[in-house]
C-alpha cells in the first residue's frame, strides 16, 4: 500500500509576538515546526505501516528550507520525502496549492493520502478538501480514528456535537486531529539516516502545470490587507444600582453579539 | 435576474444549526448594498417545515432540496445538489457557517465549482466601488487580521465562524417564495458510508477553549455563591473558572484555575466576580477579548484591565444579569 502523507512546515504560531510599535508580525527568531496536525498524519501513516505494511511518502509544498521538515518526517521513520518547490508556486492560496498537491499525487500514486486538519498560520482546512475534489477522491475530515479493513478503511469523524463511524473504499483522503494519536518523536537511527536519504525535489515542469495555473496569479483569492487589532481603548467604570449595571452589560453583550 | 446572496442551511435530524440564521442577518445586509436577494438553501429530507423560519429570519427565497439521500450529510451527495444549483443558478455569493460539517462541504464545493473560499470568516462586507465581497479572518493564531477578496471568480465563497454574528429577530409577518430543485442522487453516488452517528456532548472543561468565561474570586465568599456564577455561565454558553483563592478555598476544582498558576486563557468574553485582581491572575487572563469586572471595591486592580468595569455587589448585579439576558433572548426568540 502507498501512503502519501501532506505536511506544511509553520512558523511555531505560539511564539509570534506582534511589535506594538509598528504593529507589524515579529518573525524573527521564530522557529519553523511541523504543522501539529500534520504530525498525527505522520504517525497515523506510520502506525498503519507497522500493522499493515506500506510504504509511506512525505510530501510538501514550499521554499527550499522546507526541507528541514522533510528531514524530521524521516527521522520519525517515513520511507520517502517529496518537496515540491518552484518560485512559480509562491503566494498560492488553498485552491492553487491543492492543485500543485494533486498533481504531485498523481505522479507518484497512492491508496491512502492523509493531511493534517488544518495549518496553524492559516487555520484554513480548505487543502485536504481540495485535494480530494481535484483527484475525484472520496474524503473523510476530522478524523479521530482509523481502522484499516480489506481494501477500505473504518475511521471516526469527529462532530461539535459527538462524532459518526464512517466505511470507504481506498483510495481516499483523510485529513487529522490531534485526537487521532500521539505522534511519535524522532528516533536516533532515523536521525543518522535521514540527512543520508535523497528528497525528491519537483517544480512547475516536472508536474505538468502552467505558470497561470498556480501560485499567486493561479488564485482566486487575493490578500486585499492585513492588519493587527489596533490597541485596547480605555475602559468604563459605572457605579449604578444593580437593574442598571446589568442593563449596561446587557447592552454592550448585545452589541458585541455575545448573546 | 437579482444578484443572489446564498446561506447554506445546515440542519441535523431536521434541526436548524444557529449560525445559519446569523448568516441570513448577514446575508441580508450584503445584499441589500448589492441590491440582491437572500436565498437560503435547504437540503435534508422531509425538512419542509423548516422553511418558514429561514424567511422569518430574512431569506427572500428557499430552495429546498428534498431527497432520502440527504437524509444525514454526506460530502459527496450534499455537494453534489449545491453544485448543480449553483452551476444552474450563478449566485453571486454563497455562505456556509464554518461548522465541522461546513468546514468539510466549503472547499469541496469550491473546488468543484473552480472558485476561492475564505475560511471561518469573523467579518464580511461589500467595497464601496467594486462591489466585491470583502471577507476578514484571523490568521497567525489570531495574531493577525486579513481582508480577503475574490474578484475574478465567482461565486465569491466564505465559510463564516458560528456565534460571530447575533441571530436576526424573528419576523413573522415577512413572506418569502419556497421552491423545489430536483437533484439525481444515486446511492452509488456516495463514496462514504455511514454507519453510525452517535451524539455525545462533551461537556467542555478546558477552560482555555472556552468563548466565555465567568470567573469567580475571594469576593464570592463561599461555595454556593460559585452555583449562581454557573448559572450566568449556563445563560450566556459559556464555563465557570476561578481565581487561586477560589481554588484553594475549594469552591472549585484545581482545573478552571486561571492565573500564573493555574491557566492561561483569552475568551472572547471574560467577567470577573469578586476577584481583585492580583498579578498573577491578571496575567492568566489579561488578553481577553472583553473583559468585565463586578467588584465592591471600586479601585481593585481587576477595574484597571477591564473594558467594563461594574462597582457593585456580585450577589445582586449578576442575577439581575441573568434576567437582562434571558429576557432579551425571550423578546427575541434567539434560539
Amino acid at each position: 500500500m502507498n501512503i502519501l502523507v501532506f505536511i506544511k512546515q509553520v512558523p511555531d504560531t505560539n511564539e509570534v509576538r506582534i511589535d506594538p510599535k509598528t504593529g507589524t508580525l515579529i518573525r524573527e527568531g521564530v522557529p519553523s515546526i511541523i504543522n501539529p496536525d500534520d504530525k498525527n498524519a505522520i504517525e497515523e501513516a506510520l502506525r498503519i505501516k507497522e500493522e499493515v505494511g506500506a510504504k509511506v511518502t512525505v510530501v510538501t509544498m514550499g521554499p527550499p528550507q522546507a526541507e528541514k521538515a522533510l528531514r524530521e518526517a524521516l527521522a520519525m521513520g517515513v520511507d520517502e520525502a517529496v518537496l515540491l518547490t518552484d518560485r512559480a508556486f509562491a503566494g498560492a492560496d488553498t485552491w492553487a496549492t491543492s492543485l500543485v498537491l494533486a498533481k504531485a499525487a498523481e505522479k507518484l500514486g497512492y491508496d491512502l493520502i492523509f493531511a493534517g486538519r488544518q495549518a496553524i498560520d492559516g487555520d484554513t482546512a480548505q487543502v485536504g478538501p481540495e485535494i480530494a475534489e481535484h483527484l475525484n477522491l472520496p474524503q473523510v475530515t476530522y478524523v479521530e480514528k482509523v481502522e484499516v479493513l480489506d481494501g477500505e478503511v473504518r475511521v471516526r469523524r469527529a462532530l461539535e456535537d459527538g462524532y459518526e463511524t464512517l466505511r470507504v473504499k481506498l483510495p481516499c483522503l483523510l485529513t487529522c486531529i490531534k485526537e487521532l494519536n500521539n505522534p511519535r518523536y524522532m528516533n536516533i537511527y532515523d536521525i543518522f539516516t535521514c540527512y543520508s536519504k535523497e528528497i525528491k525535489v519537483m517544480g512547475l515542469s516536472d508536474l505538468g502545470l502552467q505558470k497561470e495555473e498556480v501560485g499567486l496569479i493561479g488564485s482566486p483569492t487575493k490578500v486585499k490587507k492585513s492588519f493587527t487589532k489596533g490597541p485596547k481603548a480605555q475602559g468604563e467604570k459605572f457605579d449604578l444600582p444593580p437593574h442598571e449595571a446589568a442593563n449596561i452589560i446587557t447592552e454592550k453583550l448585545k452589541g458585541m453579539h455575545l448573546i | 435576474m437579482k444578484k443572489g446572496v446564498w446561506v447554506i442551511a445546515e440542519q441535523r435530524d431536521g434541526n436548524l444549526q444557529k449560525v445559519s440564521l446569523e448568516l441570513l442577518g448577514k446575508a441580508r445586509e450584503i445584499a441589500d448594498k448589492l441590491d440582491g436577494e437572500v436565498v437560503a438553501v435547504l437540503l435534508g429530507y422531509e425538512v419542509d417545515k423548516l422553511t418558514d423560519t429561514l424567511i422569518h429570519h430574512g431569506a427572500d427565497r428557499v430552495i429546498l432540496i428534498d431527497n432520502i439521500h440527504l437524509k444525514h450529510y454526506t460530502t459527496d451527495a450534499y455537494t453534489k445538489a449545491i453544485c448543480e444549483l449553483a452551476n444552474e443558478r450563478k449566485p453571486e455569493i454563497i455562505f456556509i457557517g464554518a461548522t465541522y460539517i461546513g468546514r468539510d462541504l466549503g472547499p469541496r464545493v469550491a473546488a468543484r465549482l473552480k472558485t476561492g473560499l475564505t475560511a471561518d470568516c469573523t467579518g464580511l462586507d461589500v467595497d464601496d466601488e467594486t462591489k466585491n465581497l470583502l471577507m476578514t479572518r484571523p490568521a497567525f493564531g489570531g495574531n493577525i487580521m486579513a481582508t480577503i477578496e475574490c474578484p475574478n471568480h465567482r461565486p465569491q465563497m466564505s465559510t463564516v465562524r458560528p456565534g460571530v454574528f447575533s441571530v436576526p429577530c424573528a419576523d413573522y409577518e415577512r413572506r418569502g417564495e419556497v421552491e423545489r430543485f430536483n437533484v439525481d442522487i444515486k446511492e452509488e453516488d456516495i463514496k462514504v458510508k455511514i454507519e453510525e452517528i452517535v451524539k455525545s456532548m462533551k461537556e467542555k472543561i478546558d477552560i482555555t477553549e472556552a468563548d466565555i468565561i465567568v470567573a469567580g474570586g475571594r469576593g464570592v465568599g463561599n461555595k454556593e455563591g460559585f452555583t449562581l456564577l454557573k448559572e450566568l455561565a449556563d445563560t450566556l454558553g459559556g464555563i465557570v473558572a476561578g481565581s487561586r483563592a477560589a481554588v484553594d478555598s475549594g469552591w472549585i476544582e484545581k482545573d478552571r484555575q486561571v492565573g500564573q498558576t493555574g491557566k492561561t486563557v483569552r475568551p472572547k468574553l471574560y467577567i470577573a466576580c469578586g476577584i481583585s485582581g492580583a498579578i498573577q491572575h491578571l496575567a492568566g487572563m489579561q488578553e481577553s477579548e472583553y473583559i468585565v469586572a463586578i467588584n465592591k471595591d471600586s479601585d481593585a486592580p481587576i477595574m484597571a484591565v477591564a473594558d467594563l468595569a461594574i462597582v457593585g455587589d456580585l450577589y445582586k448585579v449578576v442575577p439581575e444579569l441573568i434576567k437582562e439576558i434571558k429576557a432579551y433572548r425571550q423578546s427575541c426568540e434567539v434560539m
